[in-house]
């Protein structure tokens, strides 16, 4: 019996130390600030836990237009990213013949730029006087007083950038599966290319088009680099009121009310996409 | 394959190659995407050779020079923060590796109550929202009143490489031979010798390759860093703090020689896995 127990307890005793570990700096915390935002106080006299749930709303309502431009500034980015990098992704994987590894390393390069510098290359060419502004100033092209630094444009540039490379591999890698023969398949049954891409290319690359846009709208809504190096006063997004509060203004109430109306907000935002698309997408797949 | 519905049908069965416009114009476009996507990288380059004559970096061109290759570790603090970030990425590394690879195994190999909960929370840690993780860890150590610093930076920054190594490994682990591990045990070995004899030498690339994703990510965090670092400061956040002040030369050249590192070790990876496929 003792060797039966034993071995039965051998996942647990392997998994352990990452558990802990996870527990402990991972679930912990989040439970933590649930404690935290529910304090009243400040950093002199201390906190008390006095179940102060109308953090919740005062959260929200004091910053309704930052979760709405998040969401807004997130869900433009994740669109484009996917409209520029689709065509990208099924041109390497059916036509990209024996450059596809070397054309997927090219577009993969910036993971291997720092995430800080990487925006601050952008800050360089969207400057009032930077590398391309300044020359279409020099040259007369655009008035003088231009600039799309501190705009929306910019900050929804950058995340956008930021984006391509991740979303690039899950509809790289969903296209690349696709049975070569089901496009065969369908050509021979006369269908143009518009409707050999509509109705078999679209469909089979759903899993990779899903897991993109899961990673990527992730990713950006919570992002505050890119509206902090380029973006103003007027793009400010909840990551920023979240750090500012947390880190500058020690307000930890609102700071970890605002952390965990974000998660939620993201996780019933990914369970509904995972109910419309997500089944359907397995549906078609299996069924 | 053609031959027979050509004739049978009043239409010509389509191209797959599609007309000679689209032909040409989705490459043209695929390279403009890269183009795009390069210009960044290229921009850090060039002005990392770019003089700078008040040590901070402008916009306009002044001249070629190395010079700030040759001064790479002139600014004391950019090197004491890039030391930091070094030493951050190898322990974190070590730990995460550590403590995953025996994670991954039993997720991979073993059906046991709580896999489910455990698949769940690996996942949960990768995709949560780095905001939402750094302020969550700061909220921990507020609570507990622990002063920020070098060590609450490596537990922040073990506690989500260790997701990305259970992953990257968890996936390798399903494609061996559980075979190969009760081989050893019918031969007498124990379940550890069983373990470090035979299942590490087998899954060493996919362990090399999870602590060069750790690693990377290690080096490469801003955002839960700039909330559980207290005073100290790492390569990213030093750099995020000297945006406002002014942009040294030395950021880009070290920007440009981690990235020239970065693209070294992967394609002497990808080597690497190309020369061991045939014996697989």
């Amino acid at each position: 019996m003792s060797s039966k127990l034993r071995t039965s307890l051998v996942p647990y005793l392997l998994s352990l130390p990452a558990a802990l570990w996870l527990g402990a700096f991972f679930v912990l915390p989040l439970l933590t600030i649930l404690g935290v935002a529910l304090m009243t106080g400040n950093s002199i006299d201390g906190w008390t836990l006095t179940w102060n749930f109308s953090i919740f709303s005062e959260a929200i309502s004091t910053y309704s237009t930052q979760f709405g431009r998040s969401f807004l500034y997130g869900g433009i980015s994740t669109l484009v990213s996917l409209l520029v990098m689709y065509p990208v992704a099924y041109w390497i994987a059916f036509h990209g013949g024996r450059f596809k590894s070397v054309l997927l390393f090219l577009l993969l390069l910036p993971f291997f730029v720092t995430f800080v510098i990487r925006i601050i290359a952008w800050q360089f060419i969207l400057a009032d006087d930077g590398i391309v502004l300044g020359a279409l100033k020099d040259i007369g092209l655009i008035p003088e007083d231009t600039h799309v630094l501190s705009t929306p444009f910019a900050v929804v540039a950058g995340l956008t950038y930021d984006a391509l490379p991740f979303m690039l591999l899950p509809l790289y890698v969903a296209l690349q599966r696709i049975d070569r023969a089901h496009v065969e398949a369908a050509a021979d049954l006369y269908a143009t290319g518009a409707a050999r891409f509509r109705s078999v290319i679209l469909p089979l690359s759903a899993p990779g088009i899903y897991a993109g846009i899961v990673l990527v709208a992730i990713t950006n809504v919570g992002d505050y680099l890119s509206a902090s190096i380029l973006g103003g006063p007027s793009t400010t997004m909840i990551g920023n009121i979240i750090q500012t509060q947390y880190v500058n203004n020690a307000d930890y109430p609102i700071a970890s009310a605002l952390a965990l109306i974000l998660m939620a907000t993201l996780m019933i935002a990914m369970a509904v996409y995972a109910r419309i698309f997500g089944t359907r997408t397995l549906q078609e797949h299996v069924g | 394959m053609s031959a027979a519905p050509a004739t049978l049908g009043r239409g010509r069965r389509p191209s797959l190659a599609g007309p000679l416009w689209k032909r040409a114009m989705l490459p043209a476009y695929v390279v403009l995407v890269l183009l795009l996507t390069l210009a960044p990288i290229l921009v850090i380059l060039v002005y990392s050779l770019n003089q700078a004559p008040n040590n901070r970096i402008s916009f306009s061109w002044q001249g070629f020079t190395t010079e700030w290759y040759r001064r790479l570790f002139e600014i004391p603090d950019l090197t004491s923060a890039l030391v930091t970030s070094l030493e951050i990425a190898a322990l974190s590394t070590v730990i995460a590796v550590a403590i995953g690879t025996p994670a991954a195994m039993a997720l991979a190999r073993y059906r046991f109550r709580g896999r489910g909960t455990g698949d769940l929370v690996i996942l949960a840690d990768i995709a949560a929202p780095s905001v939402v993780v750094g302020a969550s860890l700061l909220g921990l150590f507020v609570y507990l009143g622990l002063s920020r610093g070098f060590g609450t930076i490596l537990l922040a920054h073990v506690a989500f490489n260790v997701a990305f190594v259970v992953i990257v490994l968890q996936a390798r682990l399903r494609d061996i031979d559980p075979a190969l591990s009760e081989a050893a045990r019918d031969l007498g070995s124990s379940p550890f010798q069983a373990f470090w004899l035979v299942t590490v030498p087998v899954i060493y690339p996919a362990i090399l390759a999870a602590s060069l994703l750790a690693a990377a990510l290690s080096i490469d965090d801003f955002i839960i860093t700039s909330f559980d670092a207290g005073q100290t400061l790492t390569f990213p956040l030093w750099v995020y703090g000297s945006v406002k002040v002014g942009i040294p030369p030395q950021v880009f050249a070290m920007g440009t020689l981690i990235f020239a590192v970065g693209v070294l070790i992967a394609i002497a990876g990808l080597v690497m896995a190309r020369r061991s496929k045939p014996q697989a």
